[in-house]
């Protein structure tokens, strides 16, 4: 690793008053992919600013929903008691990530802030846009079998890889953020980017700006809810299809239903569409594959990827088929 | 309802030397070269410029280590190069292998992913750690049993996150013990005993 700088900082404002000042920084809390990006010269830092003593790490639990600090670890969410009662398709998400040890440093605002697994990317020698804009995408037609179907464009295919975004995604979560120019609020579904012409940005993150909390609004449909994960090992990997599903069911029909998708598009997915299509309807398998088919209705395949079309489409028919008690 | 700031169930000592800690931390911070940062002295410890080192203090297995160290220095080359417990094995050096666990205000955490400056005033404990005096921990014991490794290269990392894997309650069945053993890999693929010598500990911290 490259030599760096280091500022221990003690309080959110402070936090970001250090990184405005400091040039080349980067804020730095559980480290578990900042650590490997900087080793593998994906990304380059001359100053991490560390934040893991800031006091934002607690978890409290309201009647307006639920509010995760930028800085609780992985497995102090999925262990903590209202998130498995209330919310567990966000404890399922969780558990599925990473590995127990990574579990224990990685923290909330760091796991939405993740960079793509995309093997180009975490390779300095490959042309990457992502990682210098402008230098090419080789997973085009290289070896994409792990890439995006939806939301890519010529310039970059990647997808995102937290499991939890797209749990709070489903959940309409709010992303809380403190920066130069004061404190502001983004939709978990606003917050990453499409690569579109500028695929090494990922999210409307601005510079020295940090997430204080996340908020996840209290719905009582969210008890009702489930995180199927496929990968290509049994566990601590990947997703190559994943879907959160938070189902709401009255007398047999679809009273409400939020669907949101990782491991097929470049960022969390949400398909209102597919939604639209299941609500106020009976839960049948056949609406399920109807719901399916317009979730992929504009994927773009590429020679390695195109089973992820198909997938998805079982994956939703098994998750939400669980989930409706259709069998 | 605030929670704690992190699951340390089991921990209640730990935590509180932890919480004490952290205020201990600002002034055992020692920078070598002072950063040109001087609002940021006001409020907390000293910045490390680059390239530049600064004294740290890193508990190890009971004992206060002083050290002297870049940012970048990762814990596990800390504990390895710089106090010698080459316990703790350096295998992918990228949080994917599992060889490098160790325990940090005793949870089990990769230390190759972790800066050492970062630690100041936890209490780490490394392989060397475990046992008391020549008596085995009740984990290290079950791997000799059930043969449970080979090379040998991974079984440092194995025993410890074992050893965080009973105490978090996630070894009550096989399937359990590899699903939350799941980062720790062993290519010479002695899962099967590995699994069985999990369990068999399991029992016993529980009798």
């Amino acid at each position: 690793m490259r030599a760096f700088g280091y500022t221990p900082v003690r309080d959110p404002a402070e936090a970001v008053r250090v990184a405005r000042q400091t040039p080349g920084a980067a804020f730095i809390a559980g480290g578990t992919d900042l650590l490997n990006l900087m080793r593998d010269g994906a990304q380059r830092h001359e100053h991490l600013v560390d934040i893991s003593g800031l006091d934002l790490a607690s978890i409290t639990d309201s009647a307006s929903g639920l509010r995760v600090g930028g800085l609780a670890r992985m497995r102090q969410v999925a262990e903590h008691r209202s998130v498995r009662e209330r919310f567990p398709v966000l404890a399922e998400a969780l558990e599925a990530s990473a590995s127990p040890q990574v579990r224990n440093m990685a923290t909330i605002g760091g796991n939405l802030l993740q960079r793509t697994r995309c093997g180009y990317f975490r390779d300095a020698a490959s042309a990457c846009n992502k990682r210098v804009p402008g230098s090419g995408c080789p997973a085009l037609e290289g070896w994409n079998r792990g890439h995006a179907v939806l939301g890519g464009s010529e310039h970059c295919i990647a997808t995102h890889p937290s499991d939890l975004a797209v749990a709070l995604l489903a959940l309409d979560a709010v992303v809380h953020l403190l920066g130069p120019d004061g404190p502001r609020q983004v939709p978990v579904g606003g917050f990453h980017l499409r690569p579109g012409q500028a695929p090494h940005v990922d999210t409307v993150l601005r510079p020295a700006e940090l997430i204080t909390a996340i908020e996840v609004p209290r719905r009582a449909a969210a008890v009702r809810s489930r995180y199927l994960k496929l990968r290509d090992r049994a566990t601590f990997e990947f997703a190559v299809v994943s879907i959160a599903a938070v189902l709401e069911l009255r007398g047999g029909r679809v009273r409400d239903v939020r669907l949101a998708f990782g491991g097929i598009a470049t960022t969390p997915w949400r398909s209102p569409e597919a939604e639209a299509v299941l609500r106020g309807e009976p839960l049948t398998v056949a609406a399920i594959e109807r719901a399916g088919r317009v979730l992929v209705r504009d994927a773009v395949p590429r020679p390695h990827n195109g089973f992820k079309v198909e997938l998805v489409q079982r994956a939703l028919v098994e998750l939400l088929s669980g989930l409706g008690g259709l069998r | 309802m605030p929670e704690p700031s992190r699951p340390a169930r089991g921990h209640t000592r730990r935590t509180v030397l932890k919480s004490t800690a952290v205020t201990a931390a600002s002034t055992a911070f020692l920078p070598v070269a002072a950063h040109a940062e001087a609002e940021a002295n006001v409020v907390g410890p000293s910045a490390i410029a680059p390239g530049e080192s600064a004294e740290i203090t890193l508990s190890v297995n009971g004992r206060d280590r002083v050290l002297t160290v870049e940012p970048r220095v990762t814990l596990l080359d800390a504990l390895r190069e710089r106090l010698g417990l080459t316990g703790t094995k350096k295998g992918c050096d990228r949080g994917e292998c599992g060889a490098c666990t160790v325990l940090v205000d005793g949870e089990r955490v990769k230390s190759c992913l972790t800066l050492a400056v970062m630690r100041q005033g936890s209490d780490i404990t490394t392989v060397e750690g475990l046992a008391d005096g020549d008596r085995l921990h009740p984990v290290q014991e079950a791997f000799i049993r059930h043969d449970a490794f080979q090379c040998g290269a991974c079984t440092s990392g194995q025993v410890m996150s074992a050893v965080a894997c009973i105490r978090e309650g996630h070894a009550g069945s096989p399937a359990e013990i590899r699903e939350w053993m799941s980062g720790n890999l062993c290519r010479c693929a002695c899962y099967q005993n590995i699994v069985d010598a999990v369990a068999d500990a399991a029992r016993e911290v529980r009798r």
